[in-house]
């Protein structure tokens, strides 16, 4: 905020009145239609017909087992992510290697492939006709149209989240405490637990978040591998494609708003995060020189 | 091209790496865990692709159907990329610049897009530009029918992709100290002329990362193109969706040379990117 004043206050910073009027206006009307109506849509649809066909649609047992597979797939992806997230980040950020650029690239590398193909890519490993597929068939172990096939997808899916938001965040705040504390002879979980972790706890919570978010909402990965087995396997966003697809509109966007809801969330704890980080930074004015010094 | 585990181990560390323990079970637990979850799965796509007959894998690839489809994933993918380029340069400057009731607000929704279920967006939009929808209601007796069309798939890809360009270009802005444009007035420039051949070129590289990065999502979103697709073949038909169709047809060889070629785009893609980031972080010294 103090920022944008200093810039208006400025006459040689600032645009005419009518040009702030039209940029605000331009980019405020873009964001309201392309943004800010859908999801208002998705809440209005859902309550729609009324409290009583919202609730009715969540609490129907074919729901409740979408939700409980959502959340259990969530359970599963997130800590397993959570964990590499801190590991390749503390390599990455904490040591100097070769080809960490490359690594840093692979990391990435989910994110630029469609999730369509990550399901794939699940399919032709442990499907009927995958590598593995006549081997698990004899041992009757089922992974794809299963829900082991669909936490190895949203594990893909959602595998640079965590260390995506860790990264820079470590790199920023270099490695002075942590060669502070291994002199002051602390071993490397000690450094971690007592160290790292609580510098990076704020980034780490809007990581796993984000994650747990992704991860509940995933749909063309899983909806790959899932087979749409009614509930089995179906998750949150697979139960809203086939109530859609049934014309059950209230139903759908009333499933629909749980993960629209989920999704605010995320982004107020994001907010809040934010705010508290900033509130840090100020109160710690030095940690910003850190941050130049110990660049990529 | 996987990095060799062990010469990685062997290396002797450049710069007080002594000091830390852990670094071979971090390093060693990230590479099996990215080999197991990302590198070996997508070695299968490329292993299976190459079994495939070669003029076999060349008819999938090339069909007319398929060729649609590449025209109008990409260009749908271009044409969102411009719109959200311009429309997120514009966003950014005034998230920065400007006091405005509901900034904070505007601030954190700009995330949305990244926090929303594909499926979610893909029947909000379905339904809000259907022939009853909100906006559909309005646009249909202007002959304009967007649900089912092209025009959806572009709708819905603007929606995906546009926190990319705001979230690159608003840390490069933040950054610019007021001091060039003073001295950029002090000399003579206009106001116009300030933002054209100071702070433009300042921002290009941003724009341009973000611009990459939303391609990219783009070109193959899945969920939230489907339902307001229509999905008819040559017409408003997504390459994502012809691999799924081919799955469900068991023509697993078919889906898998598709997916090759996407894979492909994808890494070229991912190369650009990068690139463009080390030229972000050269001109202004910011690492995205």
């Amino acid at each position: 905020m103090k920022r944008a004043s200093r810039f208006e206050k400025n006459a040689a910073t600032r645009e005419p009145r009518w040009v702030k009027g039209l940029l605000l206006f331009l980019s405020l009307s873009f964001f309201g239609f392309f943004l800010l109506l859908p999801l208002i849509s998705v809440f209005a649809q859902a309550l729609h017909k009324g409290w009583e066909v919202y609730l009715k649609a969540i609490f129907e047992p074919d729901a409740l087992t979408a939700i409980k597979l959502s959340l259990t797939v969530a359970l599963i992806a997130v800590p397993l992510n959570l964990v590499f997230g801190v590991a390749a980040a503390w390599a990455i950020t904490k040591f100097d290697f070769k080809w960490k650029q490359l690594l840093i690239t692979l990391i990435d590398l989910p994110f630029s492939v469609s999730p369509v193909i990550a399901g794939l890519v699940y399919v032709l490993v442990f499907g009927a006709q995958g590598w593995l597929g006549r081997g698990l068939a004899e041992h009757n172990i089922k992974i794809i149209f299963a829900v082991p096939g669909i936490v190895l997808a949203t594990l893909f899916v959602t595998f640079p989240l965590v260390a995506r938001e860790l990264i820079p965040l470590m790199e920023a705040q270099g490695r002075e405490e942590e060669e502070a504390a291994t002199v002051l002879g602390a071993n490397g979980w000690q450094t971690l637990w007592k160290v790292t972790l609580p510098n990076i706890k704020w980034g780490l919570l809007y990581g796993v978040i984000l994650c747990n978010a992704r991860a509940m909402g995933e749909f063309g990965a899983v909806s790959v591998v899932s087979g749409h087995i009614r509930g089995y396997t179906n998750t949150i966003p697979l139960h809203v494609e086939i109530l859609y697809n049934e014309y059950n509109f209230a139903a759908a966007f009333a499933m629909a708003s749980i993960l629209a809801l989920l999704a605010l969330l995320t982004l107020a704890i994001k907010t809040y995060i934010e705010w508290h980080l900033r509130l840090e930074t100020e109160s710690k004015p030095l940690s910003m020189e850190a941050n130049n010094e110990t660049d990529l | 091209m996987k990095p060799n585990e062990t010469m990685l181990r062997i290396r002797k560390p450049t710069r007080n790496n002594q000091l830390f323990p852990g670094f071979g079970l971090s390093l060693g637990f990230t590479l099996v865990y990215l080999a197991l979850i990302v590198l070996i799965p997508l070695s299968a796509v490329v292993l299976k692709a190459s079994t495939l007959n070669a003029s076999a894998f060349w008819e999938t690839v090339t069909a007319p159907r398929l060729l649609a489809s590449y025209r109008l994933s990409f260009g749908a993918a271009l044409m969102a990329g411009l719109i959200n380029s311009i429309f997120g340069l514009m966003l950014a400057w005034v998230l920065v610049r400007y006091n405005f009731f509901g900034k904070k607000l505007v601030d954190s929704l700009i995330d949305l897009p990244f926090a929303l279920p594909t499926a979610v967006t893909g029947i909000a939009l379905a339904s809000l530009y259907s022939k009853n929808g909100w906006v559909g209601r309005y646009l249909e007796p202007l002959g304009l029918k967007v649900a089912f069309t092209p025009l959806g798939i572009l709708m819905a890809l603007i929606f995906i992709g546009l926190p990319f360009v705001v979230r690159t270009v608003q840390p490069i802005l933040e950054d610019l100290e007021l001091e060039y444009e003073e001295a950029a007035s002090s000399l003579g420039a206009t106001r116009w002329q300030t933002f054209r051949f100071v702070i433009l070129p300042t921002l290009f590289p941003a724009i341009l990362t973000g611009f990459a990065l939303a391609f990219a999502r783009s070109v193959g979103e899945y969920g939230s193109v489907i339902f307001i697709a229509g999905n008819i073949p040559l017409v408003s038909e997504i390459t994502p969706l012809i691999i799924i169709t081919k799955l469900e047809q068991y023509d697993t060889a078919g889906a898998t040379a598709i997916a090759v070629v996407m894979l492909f785009i994808s890494l070229l893609l991912l190369l650009l990117i990068n690139g463009l980031q080390a030229w972000t972080a050269k001109r202004t010294g910011r690492n995205l």
